[in-house]
Parts: structure tokens; sequence; C-alpha cells
């Protein structure tokens, strides 16, 4: 049978009669002795998540804040070491975090539905306006060795400089001054989980407009930026002369990706690797984001799955409108605030069997490539577009956390 | 009778048979293959299934070894694993069954997370292996691991036993395993 690239798309709304249904044959079909076996073995890891933002006031400048805060990343570093068992070295911490991973249990069973961020000033909303809606492209990052916040105007020209002359490889030396491109770093604030997490910076190319007359800066040709959200593993671990900013996002040309790349690692000594997803991560952030609470739904929630077969692969593609994916997450949901690996299985496993008896296709023996919902989508490829504010933080996190296991 | 039992049968001369159950079936084809071009002392035999209970009406040799194969790309290959185990009877976990996890490889297409089946395998008390498939060498590696426990299942090696092997396999396991 040759298929050439039929995409099945399949618009469902489901009732709440089927959800019951759905819930009876599927409770029948899990064994108790697996339920039993299971629950021993769960740890429980949670995040504290602090749901107030910090008390100053905090203002995202996006060009030219040289004038970054000070207080941040040296002074804490001493408090930090305090609270953790005296004379452990960075190393000793590191040992500690490398022997917890190879015993049984290394990934979260429960995690907290992320809450809804304070964000609530429309001048702090729009200056993070420009991170939403806009495809990221994902990396994870390795502590960067001797990065200061102070420096930033000075890594804004050796960075152009070092684009500039990656650019005019190879073509004919210009003379004079002609870089038409112009570099910014800036920091940005409210961009995290905790107060020991480490100041998001943001990296932008401006294409600087030829005539003097013009005014403005000229568009945005690429834009990438850094943070860190509760990455408290990382940073107990790590020696105070590394800044641990894990997670990395990029949007715009892959080359210019690739070269800016190419500057940090010389720089400070880092490694990027591009972050992808697995279709097991994928469901939890399915499970969450559908949790997450939403006065309006901008976006039908929907699935995108790959079916390995020759000679083509076929793409199934499943949309669900938003407020029946709630319900059907609320009947599976029992306990407030956190979302356990086994609600996840049986929410999925909901939406695998309701298409099983329409379509006696099994979706589980295929691989999630793709999940969209209101509040932010992913691909499994790396790629995460965002599109609630509200939840920014609360996506960011995981994100930081895939990063974090990734490096590690 | 629909569920498995060791001793049903008497053995046969010199054969030993082994039953591969999973739902890809290219994959344990590619393995049955790999197995019969080992060379080994007893007759081998490669039982291939896609799920269990096997069908009542055929008349087949007494089975020695049973290998639960389980993709980690695909949730339905796990389902379809934990119900053919009902159709095995206890006296098989004695060293008479394993679970082969495969695709492990390949990360981003993982739906199943490797605990999963760690803690299945050690629910049931009998050793896991990892094992991507689809590659050459390491399907060749397996499938010699694979004969030896066979034979070893089947008797065909003096002084070492199934519930031997079981014993010996369990001791070089995470010790943090116990406790769960």
């Amino acid at each position: 049978m040759l298929l050439d690239d039929i995409t099945l798309i399949v618009e469902i709304s489901l009732s709440a009669l089927i959800y019951r249904i759905l819930l009876m044959r599927l409770l029948e079909l899990i064994p108790p002795s697996a339920d039993q076996s299971r629950g021993q073995a769960f740890s429980l890891i949670s995040y504290d998540l602090i749901t107030s933002v910090p008390s100053k006031q905090p203002t995202i400048q996006i060009m030219d804040s040289y004038t970054a805060p000070e207080s941040t990343p040296r002074q804490s570093a001493s408090s930090r070491v305090k609270d953790y068992f005296i004379g452990a070295t960075p190393l000793q911490k590191r040992l500690e975090s490398a022997r917890k991973l190879t015993s049984f249990v290394p990934t979260p069973s429960r995690r907290k539905i992320p809450q809804c961020s304070q964000l609530q000033e429309d001048a702090e909303l729009q200056k993070v306006a420009f991170l939403l809606h806009k495809q990221w492209s994902l990396y994870s990052l390795t502590p960067l060795y001797k990065f200061s916040y102070t420096n930033l105007k000075e890594y804004s020209k050796l960075l152009s400089a070092f684009i500039a002359a990656e650019k005019q490889k190879g073509l004919a030396v210009e003379v004079g001054e002609d870089f038409n491109i112009k570099v910014i770093f800036s920091a940005l604030l409210g961009m995290k989980g905790t107060q020991r997490d480490p100041e998001a910076f943001l990296v932008q190319i401006l294409s600087k407009s030829q005539l003097p007359s013009e005014n403005g800066e000229g568009k945005v040709l690429w834009t990438g930026w850094f943070c860190c959200i509760f990455g408290d593993s990382l940073l107990e671990t790590v020696s105070e002369d590394f800044t641990c900013l894990p997670l990395f996002l990029a949007n715009g040309a892959e080359t210019n990706t690739a070269i800016i790349g190419t500057w940090f690692q010389k720089t400070f000594d880092c490694y990027f690797s591009p972050l992808a997803i697995s279709a097991f991560n994928l469901s939890w952030m399915a499970a969450m984001w559908t949790a997450c609470k939403m006065d309006r739904y901008m976006a039908t929630t929907e699935f995108l799955w790959s079916v390995p077969c020759s000679p083509q692969s076929l793409d199934i593609s499943y949309a669900i409108h938003p407020e029946d994916a709630k319900a059907l997450w609320d009947s599976v949901h029992k306990t407030p605030g956190e979302v356990t690996q086994e609600e996840v299985d049986l929410f999925m496993d909901c939406l695998y069997s309701h298409f099983y008896r329409h379509f006696k296709i099994h979706l589980s023996a295929t691989r999630l490539v793709r999940v969209s919902t209101s509040v932010a989508s992913a691909h499994t490829d790396g790629k995460i577009k965002i599109l609630c504010h509200k939840y920014l933080v609360g996506v960011l996190a995981y994100l930081t956390e895939l990063a974090i296991f990734q490096i590690e | 009778m629909s569920v498995l039992r060791p001793q049903d049968q008497l053995p046969g001369l010199n054969a030993a048979t082994i039953l591969l159950v999973g739902t890809d079936d290219a994959l344990l084809q590619q393995l049955a293959d790999a197995m019969l071009k080992e060379d080994c002392a007893s007759t081998l035999k490669v039982h291939l299934a896609q799920s269990l209970p096997l069908p009542s009406n055929v008349n087949r040799p007494r089975i020695d070894l049973i290998v639960f194969v389980v993709n980690l790309h695909s949730k339905y290959s796990l389902q379809n694993v934990e119900e053919s185990l009902h159709h095995v009877d206890a006296t098989f976990f004695l060293g008479k069954v394993g679970f082969l996890a495969t695709g492990a490889g390949q990360d981003n297409h993982c739906s199943i997370h490797r605990n999963t089946v760690l803690r299945l395998a050690h629910t049931y008390r009998s050793p896991l292996f990892f094992c991507d498939l689809e590659v050459e060498g390491f399907r060749a590696t397996m499938a010699q691991r694979l004969v030896r426990m066979l034979q070893i299942c089947a008797g065909h090696v003096p002084g070492v036993s199934a519930l031997n092997l079981l014993s010996l396999m369990r001791s070089s396991e995470n010790p943090f395993l116990e406790d769960v």
C-alpha cells in the first residue's frame, strides 16, 4: 500500500459520557498488582514554586541596559555555600549528584502544575511579549566560566567584531568600518524561578540602518537568550567562577546561531548541544499544559504522531477542543496542584483508546512528535513556541529541567 | 491449557526451544535468524509470537526460555507484554523468563521511560537486557547471550541450572533495586 505523505486529520469533540466509558474501560485494563509495585517505587522530588515575584520591581530593558543590577551573582554565591554542609567543595557536591543519578529513580514521578505567574503590569507584559509567539530552537548549555554581568558592553563589541570577521572570511577585505550589524547584550530581569537563579540575558543582532536620517535601531535579525529557572540541582554542584544558564533559546538564521555558539564556546569554555524532546517528555508537557487553568483558549489542543512505516511515514494529527481536553484532564486528575506519572499515562491512554475505537489504529505504537496547546507548543526536534505569558516561567522551568538532565 | 507451564511436556532429545514474544515482527525475525546462525551443540528451535496465549491446537515442543521483547519507542508493545505475562505460569519465572528492551539508543523516540521496564523486570524477578536490535553487531552479541542462556535453561550445560543462573545474574544488579 503506497502512502504519499497522507496526513490524517481528526477533529473529535469528546463528550462527558465518552470520558466515563473510557475511564471505566481503562481502569479494568490496569492490573492492580502493577499499581502497587509502582506505588512503592516512587520517591518524591518536589519543587518549591515560589509564586510571588521578588519585591523589587523588575524592569526589563531591552536596549542598552548596562546599569545591570550589581547585587545578584557575586554576593549570593557566598551565602549559597553556607546553606550546605560546611567544607564541601564543588567537586564533592558534583560527585554526590552523580551518585544520586545512578540510583534507581532519577526522574520525578510528580511535578507541580505551573502556577500562574504574577506579571500583572502592562509594561512588563509588553517587554516579555517579544518572547511569545516566536518559534525558539532549544539548546542546552554547560556553565559559563568567568562570565560577568557588568561586562555586557564589552561582550557586545567583541561579538560584533567576531561576527563581522566571520562574515568577511573569504570575501575581499572592505576598506573602512562597514559593519552593518550591531550586537546588543542585555539582561532580562524577572526571568528566574528562585532568587538563586542567575539572571537571564538576551543577545540580539540588529541590522544597522544605512541612512543616518532613519531613526531607530533597525530590524532584529537574530535573537537568543539564556536563562535558568529553578536550576537548583545544577547550581549546587558548580563553583563560584561559573554562571549556570543551562537553557538557550534561539530564533533566527541557523548560521548566526552557529557563529554565536562558536564565540561563546571560545570565550567562556562552555558547550552547546541541541536539546531534543523525547516522546515521553512531550506527553508530560501535554498533561501539564492541559492542566493549566486558562480564561480563554486561543488555540485547539493538537497532537501529531508519526507512524513508522515504509516507504514513507504517515502523520496522524489529532485535534481536540481545548475545553474538552481540560474536562478530560479534570476527570483524570486527583491530587491538587501536582501531576503524577499515572495521571499522565491515563490521560494519554484515554486519547489513544478513543482513537482506537473510531479508527482501529493503535496510537500507542506510534511516536508522538508534536504537542500544541493554548499554553505552548513543542516539537520533538527541540522547537518551542510559547503562547501564554502567564505560564511562561512554568514552561521554562520544565525545559530547564530537561536541559540540566541533558548536561549531567 | 492457555497458561504456559515449564514442565508440561517431556523434553525433546538434545533440543532447546526459545519463545520470543513481541509486537515488532521484523525485529523478532532478525533476532531469530541471528540466533540460528550461532553454532551450538543442541538443536535450536525459535518460536515467535505476537502475544500470549498461544493457540492450543498446534503441536509444539516444550518451551525452555521465554523472552519478552519491549520496544521503548512504543507503549503498545509494553501493554502487549504486560497482558501476555498473565498467561505464563509462576514457575516459569524461576530463571526461564527474560525481558529484552530495544530502542534505548535513540532517546528522542522513546515514549517509555527506562525505569518502567526496570520496574517490570524487578516485579517479575527476571533479568532485563538492553539491546538495540536494529544494529547488526548488538543483535549478534545478544543472540549469542540468548543461545547460552537457552542452553542452560534447557539443562544442556552440566552443573548450572536456570535458577543458579538467575541468582548469579541478580547479584550484579544495582543494590538500590532491592529496596523497592
